[in-house]
């Protein structure tokens, strides 16, 4: 920013301390509650994407590793878990809840390091809703018999849960909580990129006491996690990645008789009316696809704004994104930080390029990216086509498309023109034409002049080619539960 | 008997509010008990699959766009009209397959009509039951209301060919799913019955939709669709189950199939909100509050 007369309105960096975090030099897997040596004893290491630094190293399971995880989520389950009085469980889950809240500010670090994402997203939201979601959870453990009108809720045995790296210790948390509370165990998988604070979480589950083999984690690459789905001891899989994973483990899982349910993909529209709030609508675009460095699975990608204030919204988004502060993800002040690895810029610079090249127009603001690290600047693309790869394709990554309508009737029409439909989002002050857009909206969770809002109360989960089955609230228990008369 | 010559019927296949022969030209023979020629049904075709679900597409929006007073209404009138014609369903079921006695017949026609009574009156309370209001740790209004997924198919229940065709398909339409219904193979003939008894009971055109012919040959268009949103393959035997699942991935087409319990046709256990609930989508939806 430039200076204002003989006022320096430039930030001076506030770094977060990385003191509460005690980094090992390498991290076995958890299994039966200890620690265990990988037994092919393959280690790879998990970098920093804002220093392209190894922050430690971790272990890379093989499906013996799998095997051994799977038998001890067994015997668990077998040996008591599945027996245990649902109060006894909730009681467990409360404590996970608690630890989590008082080493929150290690987590949070901890998160930023291996991920990259601002440390006021980390602090602010994924570790307080990680651990919400235990808590929230903890309660159904010993309430299911109200969950659901005329039947009883049974645990289904051994989940096999893989999670993605943008929201690591959450996504864990959204697996494991719901899992957990209705009595069954589980193998959880974090992404390569990101083991740092599912393994900080073993201690946790450690400390709360938790019966060994009712949680038992493994780090590795792809293959350790196809290891895992596909292995015949596990009972149902959770998995939260791309569609295009989700679809081979559904291919994979057919005719098993397992329980699957999928966490995939989006492409969600942002819709702004002529009427809506303008300032309010730039902020919530704003939060929409540049949160996480967009690499959200429901970020709002696609803008769709009334033709008749289109160049006024662009406008002021372009004045805003001038404002917006990339750079050290440990910094309180950065909006937007890191992107996770070095594929995904690699994904989102090729995506950007062929935007560029199919005829949309770039703009990104003036901003000095560090010369190290993986970063991406924030982007914004006009004169966009529904046919363009940018209008169509998960980027995964801070790049708005923006499209424009004329008539409700067309922005219904473009909003649900994808095979996706996770979230959407709906801007204007008419509240008839709120509820009549969201019954149109193909798409699992839609945000009216708000958006990525989340909560464990509240179900989130796609339609189509977005996935199925629901996370959060009670909806969230169905998927770990069979439902007997 | 007199020396009156019976009046026999043709029974056709039900795509989009039409009884038609297949576009192939095709049809099979269907035995009674004694291994007599009952009739002889359509043998649908791949084409006959991609025009049920396109007509299927096509109700679904008005279908799920009426009322569920207006849904309640209309799966309570498939009974009235079942009940008015219960002798004639029972004759089929008693002489289809392995047949029944006629006791057994009427049973299962008494609790196939019954089960329309039970979901129709589901119709304007399911939301209620699988959604609500949930209460987020924020100065927002948020709530999960259940959606129908939008087409289904229905890989029908071989015998009896009547209660768990019902069982399995009022669930579906309850919600304001469409279906494309593959009735049984070896017992179609009751299905085109209740084809005939939905086209009088004001269920709109498309909504339900019945393919008669082979199983190996129709499931794969059925399960392979990009249109088709939801599958339940409660009437495959394993392997074509596995076939068709892997089909479905390819869509990330959701896959359903009766347990055990839900296999028990006449119990009560064979019904449950929670089975409108796996033909359904959640959509939640917040909004801020504020001054």
């Amino acid at each position: 920013m430039e200076p204002v007369g003989d006022f320096d309105l430039e930030y001076a960096a506030a770094l977060e301390s990385t003191a509460p975090v005690r980094l090992g030099s390498q991290y076995g897997l958890f299994v039966e509650g200890e620690m265990v040596e990988p037994a092919a004893g393959r280690l790879a290491p998990t970098v920093n994407p804002a220093t392209g630094e190894a922050l430690a190293e971790v272990s890379v399971a093989d499906a013996a590793d799998v095997d051994r995880a799977v038998a001890a989520a067994r015997t668990a389950w077998e040996g008591g878990w599945r027996d245990l009085p649902g109060a006894e469980r909730a009681k467990y889950l409360y404590r996970v809840a608690r630890l989590l809240q008082e080493r929150a500010r290690e987590f949070a670090v901890l998160e930023t390091m291996d991920g990259g994402k601002p440390i006021r997203e980390s602090r602010d939201l994924d570790i307080p809703l990680a651990a919400a979601h235990f808590f929230h959870y903890a309660g159904w453990a010993d309430k299911l018999d109200y969950a659901f009108s005329g039947r009883r809720a049974a645990p289904l045995g051994v989940a096999a849960q893989v999670i993605p790296w943008n929201f690591p210790l959450l996504m864990a948390a959204w697996k494991l909580a719901p899992a957990l509370a209705c009595g069954n165990t589980a193998v959880l998988k974090p992404a390569p990129t990101t083991p740092l604070t599912a393994l900080l979480l073993a201690e946790v589950l450690r400390d709360a006491e938790l019966p060994p083999g009712v949680v038992n984690i493994i780090t590795g690459d792809d293959a350790a996690g196809a290891a895992l789905v596909a292995h015949p001891g596990v009972d149902k899989v959770a998995f939260t990645g791309s569609t295009e994973v989700g679809r081979a483990i559904a291919a994979e899982m057919a005719g098993t008789g397992k329980r699957l349910t999928l966490e995939l993909g989006g492409k969600a529209a942002n819709i702004v009316f002529d009427d809506a709030a303008l300032d309010q609508v730039t902020e919530g675009i704003v939060n929409g696809i540049y949160f996480n460095g967009g690499q959200v699975c429901c970020a709002g990608s696609r803008l769709l704004v009334q033709e008749t204030v289109a160049d006024t919204v662009v406008g002021k988004l372009q004045r805003r994104m001038d404002t917006l502060r990339v750079g050290d993800p440990l910094d309180k002040n950065t909006d937007i930080g890191a992107i996770n690895s070095q594929a995904q810029l690699d994904r989102i610079t090729e995506l950007v390029a062929s935007g560029v090249a199919e005829g949309a127009e770039l703009y990104t603001p003036d901003c000095v990216l560090p010369e190290r690290g993986f970063f991406h600047a924030p982007a914004l693309f006009t004169n966009v086509s529904t046919a363009h790869r940018i209008a169509q394709e998960e980027i995964f990554g801070p790049v708005l498309s923006v499209l424009t309508f004329r008539t409700a009737e067309e922005a219904v029409a473009k909003a649900n023109n994808t095979p996706y439909g996770l979230s959407a989002g709906i801007w204007t002050e008419k509240g008839s034409r709120i509820l009549w857009m969201a019954d149109q909206m193909q798409a699992g969770v839609v945000w009216a002049n708000t958006f990525n809002r989340f909560d464990p109360a509240s179900p989130f989960g796609g339609y189509r080619e977005s996935g199925y089955g629901r996370e959060g609230g009670r909806a969230g228990l169905l998927p770990y539960v069979e439902l007997v008369a | 008997m007199s020396d009156r010559l019976v009046v026999n019927k043709t029974y056709k296949q039900f795509i989009g509010g039409a009884f038609e022969r297949s576009e192939s030209g095709r049809s099979y023979p269907v035995a009674g008990v004694g291994g007599e020629l009952l009739a002889n049904a359509v043998q649908g075709s791949r084409k006959d699959v991609r025009d049920a679900v396109a007509a299927a597409r096509s109700a679904q929006g008005g279908w799920a766009g009426r009322t569920a007073y207006n849904r309640g209404q209309i799966l309570y009138r498939v009974a009235e009209v079942m009940e008015s014609r219960r002798d004639e369903f029972s004759a089929e079921v008693a002489r289809a397959g392995d047949g029944c006695s006629d006791e057994a017949a009427a049973q299962e026609t008494t609790a196939a009509i019954d089960r329309w009574v039970w979901y129709a009156g589901w119709a304007d309370k399911f939301a209620t039951v699988l959604g609500g209001a949930n209460p987020v740790a924020g100065p927002y209004f948020n709530l999960s209301v259940p959606e129908p997924v939008g087409v289904v198919g229905i890989v029908g229940f071989g015998e009896p060919p009547l209660l768990p065709l019902v069982s399995r398909l009022a669930p579906v339409i309850v919600s304001g799913n469409t279906a494309v219904v593959l009735a049984s193979e070896r017992c179609p003939l009751v299905a085109i019955t209740l084809a005939e008894t939905l086209a009088l009971s004001d269920v709109p055109s498309g909504v339900v939709n019945i393919i008669t012919g082979h199983r190996d040959e129709l499931v794969p268009p059925l399960a392979g669709h990009v249109a088709v949103d939801s599958l339940d393959l409660t009437g495959c035997e394993p392997d074509m189950a596995a076939d068709a699942s892997r089909q479905a991935a390819a869509t990330i087409t959701r896959v359903v199939s009766a347990s055990a319990a839900e296999r028990q046709w006449a119990d009560e256990s064979a019904q449950s909100p929670y089975l409108i609930d796996a033909f359904c989508e959640t959509k939640t939806v917040w909004h801020p509050k504020g001054r």
